[in-house]
């Protein structure tokens, strides 16, 4: 009799451990994913959005993100949380009259935000437009390449995001993944977004974004200081953006965006818009300026002007 | 509830009867889908790069296919209005299959939307409660909420009066009506949403008329319609259903009185924007003419509009659109016209030129044209599975037997040719 019940609990632990495994296989094979099968995947997959997550749940979010980006460029990866600074409305100025359309911003943006180098994204996109018609859009030549720039009878306009007061590509997400936040900044939950692409379509200047390959980031290149919402290194299938470098910009210790750190001809503008004597303000309140296409009501933050 | 199951069994046993022709119908369908199914995994392999869609142009063959297929869906309320507003019985007698069209074409539309996804496995992301959906802000959500509301309302509506007719009574009308009536509002809300969708868009100067939705109406009650009348023919070729010749002419004449208002809307359009000869003239010269060296769409275009223009007079004119001939060549010219016009002649345009003034020219990769044709084969097979049981229920071939458990199938084969057909055709060839 004992030996029967003993042959039986082991059939019973026998069926019980195949079934696990075969239940462990199934989910496994519905993730998809490769070697890294863990805990972290399923983590990842049921986050919520990240202006839902709780204070503890934005530390484990974090750690675990941490973890998996060190491990694979193979150094330690910092990602920052820090919120809007009180007090603060950021603005953008760009010097038209100076810009000579170098692309130096563009590569500096690159580097400093980790997007994909295969294929090529670029936040920043610059525009070759003629002195004899102005701003002219539909006469913009981007893909321009001479020996020597500035080239005569041009001048350059770099367009990146606006960061709209009145953005129109935030309130069509299906998903709530993107939206304003305090300081101005338009932000993306790379782990929330669908990928649906609605808002790239809303975005009256190009400023979105997708991820249409794996992004392509060569260890070697990668900025280890990272901001959840900003330069993190980007999931395939998502809609990315310019986020004024808020790794940098946020910090207490702040420094201004990587593009007007770069500029050689300081062209480039960056400040608190809230802050009367901040230079910013002197730039709006001295000089010729302009927005990109004011008709549309979506208040840019983005100022082109003229200094001389 | 044992009701429902039985009948659900007794389905499942008709469904895997039928002539020769039927299995092979069926299986050359499932080949279709698997060929779709190893596309998308491709996709999803190496992300959307394998298709041609990029950040200029951010919605493409998917997304034009979607676009369509909210018209064709549309087919339902032109049959659901003249046989329950008017109680036209002609049309009465085939209303179902309407609804049939509408399930398969939602099914379909949320396919496509679905296979456009950057990150399908986030889809849970947009129910409510568990996720979160941006309702009302987005149009996107108006539209995750109208499709799926028309899908399920056009289900139950057909699924409950083949049940009844299934157990040999009556639907009660007290229920299905309000369901009928409702679902006329519910088409014209699906079209509404879906053209409001670019409508709201102010960065895309194409889409961003008023006049879109209306021309999305009018143009859904062609392409529909016509893609039924084709349907109609084949049915009653290969079926034992038989559908009276003046319901076809009536729906045909439906179409040319929406042909009309769609080009008369398309042509306040041209007007419009030619004559105002703005900077958002662009994306129409690009489509009608090409703009820049740059023409890819313009023979679709010019291509679509001769359809359109031809299959109107074919349907305006009683001796043409009452000839076989020439009401089938009408209907294959306006699926095809309006297949081009609300797919890629209205998306494309949306984005080119681009909001920067760049020109990037989409044209479909194999892999979208692969998956774009398992999704029509999903939607074709799901079709053929719900006239499999709705055809033999609506001709008294598949009931409840006597004993009011097991099912009566009195319709083996489905799909043959009809002989009394071919007599017809031999007496017109004769006369």
């Amino acid at each position: 009799m004992p030996d029967k019940e003993t042959r039986d609990e082991r059939v019973f632990r026998l069926t019980r451990r195949k079934a696990l495994k075969g239940l462990a296989a199934g989910l496994g094979a519905l993730a998809l994913p490769k070697k890294d099968a863990s805990a972290a995947v399923w983590e990842s997959f049921f986050q919520k959005n990240f202006r839902e997550l709780s204070r503890a749940e934005i530390q484990d979010v974090v750690s675990r993100l941490e973890k998996e980006y060190s491990t694979r460029y193979g150094k330690p990866v910092k990602v920052k949380t820090s919120p809007p600074m009180e007090g603060v409305l950021y603005g953008y100025g760009l010097d038209l009259s100076r810009c000579i359309g170098c692309r130096r911003c563009v590569y500096g943006c690159v580097g400093e935000n980790n997007q994909s180098r295969d294929p090529q994204i670029h936040w920043i996109t610059v525009l070759r437009l003629d002195k004899e018609r102005g701003v002219d859009l539909e006469h913009a030549e981007r893909y321009y390449n001479p020996a020597n720039v500035p080239e005569e009878g041009h001048f350059y306009m770099p367009v990146q995001c606006q960061q709209c007061e009145n953005p129109p590509c935030t309130k069509v997400c299906p998903v709530q993944a993107t939206w304003k936040e305090n300081d101005g900044i338009v932000v993306v939950d790379y782990n929330w977004c669908i990928g649906c692409r609605y808002c790239m379509a809303a975005c009256p200047y190009g400023a979105r974004h997708f991820n249409w390959k794996k992004p392509g980031l060569p260890a070697g290149e990668m900025n280890p200081d990272t901001h959840y919402l900003g330069n993190r290194p980007r999931p395939v299938g998502v809609v990315e953006k310019c986020i004024f470098c808020m790794q940098r910009t946020r910090e207490a210790d702040g420094k201004y965006p990587a593009c007007v750190e770069v500029c050689p001809v300081g062209a480039r503008k960056f400040g608190n818009l809230l802050d009367p004597q901040n230079e910013i303000r002197f730039v709006i309140e001295n000089k010729r300026v302009f927005i990109l296409k004011e008709d549309l009501n979506t208040q840019p933050k983005f100022y082109y002007f003229y200094s001389v | 509830m044992k009701k429902v199951w039985a009948f659900i069994k007794g389905c499942f046993t008709l469904l895997r009867q039928g002539s020769k022709l039927y299995y092979t119908w069926i299986y050359l369908l499932l080949a279709f889908i698997t060929i779709g199914v190893l596309a998308y995994a491709n996709q999803m392999y190496n992300g959307l790069i394998t298709t041609a869609m990029r950040d200029q142009v951010s919605w493409g063959f998917y997304i034009s296919n979607f676009t369509f297929m909210v018209g064709v869906a549309a087919a339902a309320i032109l049959l659901v209005i003249p046989a329950y507003v008017y109680q036209w019985k002609p049309i009465k007698e085939i209303a179902i299959l309407g609804e049939l069209v509408a399930v398969s074409a939602m099914v379909m539309c949320l396919l496509f939307v679905t296979v456009d996804l950057g990150r399908p496995e986030r889809f849970w992301h947009l129910i409510p409660k568990i996720g979160i959906l941006n309702f009302p802000q987005s149009l996107l959500a108006w539209d995750v909420v109208v499709l799926n509301l028309y899908l399920v309302l056009n289900f139950s509506i057909a699924g409950y009066m083949l049940y009844n007719y299934y157990y040999r009574r009556e639907p009660n009308m007290k229920y299905v009506t309000p369901l009928l009536l409702f679902s006329i509002p519910a088409a014209i809300s699906i079209h509404t949403v879906t053209a409001f969708l670019y409508n709201g868009l102010a960065a895309r100067p194409f889409w961003n008329a008023s006049i879109l939705a209306p021309r999305f109406l009018a143009s859904a009650f062609c392409s529909g319609p016509a893609g039924m009348i084709l349907m109609f023919q084949v049915i009653r070729k290969w079926t034992k259903f038989k559908i009276k010749d003046e319901a076809i002419f009536k729906i045909a004449e439906l179409i040319a009185y929406a042909m009309f208002i769609n080009l008369f809307l398309l042509g306040a359009e041209v007007f419009k924007e030619y004559y105002s000869d703005t900077a958002h003239l662009a994306p129409m010269i690009y489509l009608y003419q090409g703009l820049h060296g740059h023409a890819d769409l313009v023979s679709y275009i010019w291509t679509a509009t001769l359809f359109n223009i031809t299959a109107f007079f074919l349907f305006l004119i009683p001796q043409t659109r009452e000839n076989q001939i020439t009401l089938n060549i009408g209907c294959i010219l306006v699926f095809i016209g309006v297949y081009i016009e609300k797919g890629m002649g209205l998306v494309i345009p949306g984005f080119v030129p681009d909001v920067l003034g760049g020109f990037y020219e989409y044209s479909p990769t194999g892999i979208e044209m692969l998956v774009s044709l398992g999704i029509w084969a999903t939607g074709l097979l799901i079709f053929t599975m719900l006239l499999r049981i709705a055809i033999p229920i609506m001709n008294g071939d598949f009931h409840v037997s006597d004993d009011g458990i097991h099912p009566h199938i009195g319709d083996e084969l489905f799909l043959v040719r009809r002989v009394d057909e071919v007599e017809e055709e031999g007496d017109l060839l004769a006369q």
